[in-house]
């Protein structure tokens, strides 16, 4: 119990932050140029007066402002994001369609990139100044420093335009009609290449936080007192060393983890991963400012979960943190 | 009694580029069976290189390079890594210095203690907590049920001490090394950690290599004593002969830096009062929010006092004792919730942030980190006149005044155009004192000043300010937890516990006929305090 208190507080918060977003999302769509209903009769083709009253009519354009702030805030209480004319379906409806395919990218780029930077950051922090360790942190310079675009296209050309192991876009084969397990391992084959991509550049960022908080936690008082107990190396390392040295890659990892629904936009797009990145990307190309919106609005709620986790992962961590505070 | 260590000529070769070539350049000693051996000397002396020899923990870089140490039989210096790994912890333990950092933050008491047993392969996991415990009860901590599931932070630093000492203690070592152990301890607490030393070694009989800076600790637990300067043992022996002849001019320098409690001459005082507290109050609020109670903590509460001009008053107490915080309202760092702080006539505490920048010169502060409370990127000339001439006096002026303070602190006037690390800790101190100077104040602040240095330092920089209150007339307000250092300087003293003030006197008063409980537990617990009174009592004879 001791551990919600603080969290229903934030979540208090939490969602304050969401009404104010919605409202500056309000706001947004009334600083676009021009007004809403132009815009659509004008893209309907079909710009005549008589037109433009009956859309400002129909999505309540002619009330005034603060009634409009009202209903739109009451929709978005009612997670009504309203409804795409560009793809003839409710915002949420696409959201909703598109979420998952995000989630099964962006967090598998997540575990993979967090499992493996920590277990590298560890590995070339023991051996610091070895070959092995100068090794690793080269690579993980490479990494950090290749634009994600030009990895992903260099990786779609060499593993499967060249050599054909992998498929190189989309989210599974089409017309295939797998079921089953073997859709599952249709998916992973679509999933490998964006994945790794998307892993690599953050797998660089965590290896490097991890050895540089490893070393500087080692030089630490109570690692001397360790070592006088008489443990042994790799016990200091796992159960003194990393514990500590874990938190700042705590903080990171909830920082990109708030990015897990609109960060893989690039990914998204270059790999033809039916995501919500993509559906973003095409959404602005379109001005479909609802879907837009919607997009905006979800992740930014995400970004907030995701605030709140990390702050409950660093209480587990760290007991001074409740207590103190 | 039987030799558990015995170490024949060690020596400790530094890295390349370090002031000396030898950290240790061959020590020799021995400790018996239930034998304490105190290891004296200032910081650089490398009383704590040789323990940490021992241990086999010496810092990258530097390595024994000559002599052995005999534990058990064997030279442990040249044992195999994995053979010593069994022996610390088990047959050699280490307690150290900084009890706040020499804990895992994250790891519960018990765990921490069971770990040693886990270390060294021995008993099954509940036999471990249950020994933890037992271990706990007998360091003498409270409630030890409630200590096995605390976290390090809930602890004080006592407490964290003698959690330490379970841990030392898990394996019933034959030789405990003791880095300095009290040192960060304020003086009761200190008090009755030697207290668990000493009934320890007596109901273990293990041997003790006691590691202090301080001859007032010396006096109070060691069987023997070693005195090293700059890597060489200058003088050994007991500790009797020692205390009471020293040979080494080495060693009597340090014993005559040793504030002893030697009372300085009453001097005359004047009336006029250059401070005025009246009322004190300063409450830290922590947390409180949504779903949070508040909690208060009164740092100083209620709290009147004066100081004559030309006067030192003394500002003892314990750490939490809000002595700090007093010092600090009377800068005006932290603005006071209610009372007057009346400097000339005038009141700090309620000036606004514009008239306080104009009176900022009248009260100034030396603080105690003298490596911290200088700017590393500007020369100590800047330090000196940015005050001044920020108050409007021509640079030319202030740069004129800042050579002649850097003249009077004992530096030279050269020293103004140098960088803060070309000094060493006392000469940082020196130009602190000179940089609050500069601004011509009325008051100076001194918190904890001279904690940092080393005796013989101390003693230097304490001479200065003596020196400075009789040439210049000051008055200083000068914060201590250390009553020896206090008596050497101060005119009057003031006592303080818990954000009160308990007790306020001349100095020959509250030494001699102190009227409140908690000033004669303070005083009783001063290490080497019966030393001290012999020695007194042997000048006056």
């Amino acid at each position: 119990m001791a551990v919600l208190v603080p969290v229903l507080g934030r979540l208090a918060k939490a969602l304050l932050t969401l009404l104010a977003i919605a409202v500056l999302n309000f706001f947004l769509i009334h600083a676009a140029p021009g007004d809403p209903a132009v815009v659509l009769a004008g893209e309907a083709g079909a710009a005549d007066e008589q037109m433009i009253a009956q859309l400002r009519e129909r999505f309540g354009l002619d009330q005034p402002f603060h009634v409009q702030l009202g209903s739109y805030v009451w929709n978005i209480v009612q997670l009504d994001f309203g409804y795409s004319f560009r793809q003839g379906a409710p915002v949420l409806d696409l959201i909703l369609d598109r979420l998952p395919a995000t989630l099964i990218l962006t967090l598998t780029a997540f575990v993979i990139s967090l499992t493996l930077g920590i277990i590298l950051g560890v590995a070339a922090s023991a051996r610091v100044g070895k070959a092995s360790d100068s090794l690793l942190t080269t690579l993980a310079l490479l990494f950090y420093a290749t634009p994600l675009y030009w990895a992903a296209l260099m990786a779609v050309l060499v593993f499967s335009v060249e050599l054909g192991w992998l498929p190189g876009f989309g989210y599974e084969t089409v017309g295939a009609n797998y079921t089953g397990l073997a859709r599952v391992w249709d998916v992973i084959k679509h999933l490998i290449l964006p994945a790794s991509t998307l892993g690599l550049f953050f797998m660089a960022v965590y290896m490097r936080m991890t050895r540089a908080s490893m070393l500087e936690v080692s030089q630490m008082d109570f690692v001397k007192t360790a070592r006088a107990k008489g443990l042994s190396g790799p016990v200091i390392r796992r159960r003194h060393i990393l514990r500590n040295a874990i938190l700042p890659v705590v903080t990171l990892a909830g920082l990109q983890a708030g990015q897990l629904v609109g960060g893989a936009v690039l990914t998204e797009t270059v790999f033809a991963w039916p995501g919500i990145g993509r559906l973003m990307f095409e959404s602005l190309a379109a001005r479909d400012y609802n879907t837009i919106l919607g997009v905006f609005l979800v992740s930014a709620a995400m970004v907030i979960v995701f605030n709140i986790l990390t702050d409950l992962v660093y209480r587990l961590v760290d007991p001074r943190i409740g207590a103190r505070a | 009694m039987r030799t558990v260590l015995s170490i024949e000529d060690l020596s400790i070769a530094l890295p390349k580029g370090a002031d000396r070539p030898h950290a240790v350049g061959g020590i020799s000693m021995t400790i018996r069976e239930g034998e304490i051996l105190c290891v004296v000397g200032e910081s650089g002396s490398g009383k704590s290189m040789t323990a940490n020899a021992l241990m086999g923990l010496l810092p990258p870089g530097v390595a024994v390079d000559g002599g052995r140490a005999v534990f058990d039989g064997q030279d442990v210096l040249a044992l195999p890594e994995t053979e010593r790994q069994s022996l610390r912890g088990s047959r050699i333990a280490m307690i150290f210095q900084e009890p706040m950092t020499a804990l895992n933050p994250l790891m519960r008491i018990g765990e921490q203690i069971a770990e040693v047993f886990a270390a060294h392969g021995m008993y099954t996991q509940t036999e471990r907590d249950k020994r933890a415990l037992a271990l706990i009860t007998e360091v003498g901590l409270p409630d030890p049920a409630k200590i096995v599931r605390a976290y390090p932070f809930q602890l004080s630093g006592g407490q964290r001490q003698r959690a330490m000492i379970a841990m030392a203690l898990a394996l019933e070592p034959e030789l405990l090394i003791a880095d300095e152990p009290t040192t960060a301890l304020d003086v009761t607490t200190q008090a009755q950690i030697l207290e668990l030393i000493l009934d320890l070694r007596k109901r273990r009989g293990m041997g003790v290599m006691f590691i202090t800076h301080d001859f007032g600790v010396v006096a109070e637990i060691a069987d023997k004593v070693i005195v090293m300067e700059k890597g060489i043992a200058v003088e050994q022996g007991s500790a009797a002969a020692v205390l009471q002849t020293p040979q080494h001019p080495y060693t009597q320098r340090l014993l005559d830096a040793i504030p002893t409690g030697r009372l300085p001459e009453a001097r005359r005082l004047e009336e006029a009062p250059v401070l005025e507290v009246k009322g004190l109050r300063k409450v830290y609020r922590t947390g409180g929010g949504f779903f949070r109670e508040a909690r208060e903590v009164r740092a100083v509460d209620d709290v009147s006092l004066s100081i004559a001009r030309g006067e030192v008053l003394g500002l003892v107490g314990e750490s939490g004792s809000g002595k700090s915080t007093l010092g600090r309202a009377v800068v005006r760092l932290v603005t006071p919730d209610a009372g007057q702080v009346l400097v000339g006539g005038t009141d700090l505490a309620a000036l606004s942030e514009e008239e306080l920048r104009k009176s900022r010169n009248k009260v100034q502060m030396v603080f105690q980190d003298p490596y911290a409370s200088l700017n590393p990127r500007h020369r100590i000339l800047r330090a000196l006149t940015a005050g001044p001439i920020a108050m409007g006096k021509p640079k030319a002026a202030a740069e004129a005044k800042a050579r002649e303070l850097l003249e009077i602190v004992g530096l030279g006037a050269e020293a103004a155009g140098r960088y803060p690390h070309e000094f060493s800790g006392g000469q940082r101190q020196r130009i602190g004192i000179a940089r609050a100077l500069a601004m011509e104040p009325e008051l100076i602040v001194a918190d904890e000043a001279v904690s940092a240095l080393d005796v013989s330092i101390q003693a230097q920089v304490l001479d200065l300010l003596r020196d400075l209150r009789s040439r210049l007339g000051l008055s200083i307000l000068f914060i201590t937890h250390d009553l020896r250092v206090a008596a050497q300087l101060c005119d009057r003293i003031a006592v303080m516990q818990k954000g009160r003030l308990v007790e306020i006197g001349a100095v020959h008063d509250i030494f001699l006929s102190p009227q409140e409980a908690y000033t004669r537990d303070l005083l009783a617990a001063v290490p080497g305090a019966d030393w001290a009174g012999e020695n007194r009592a042997r000048e006056l004879a």
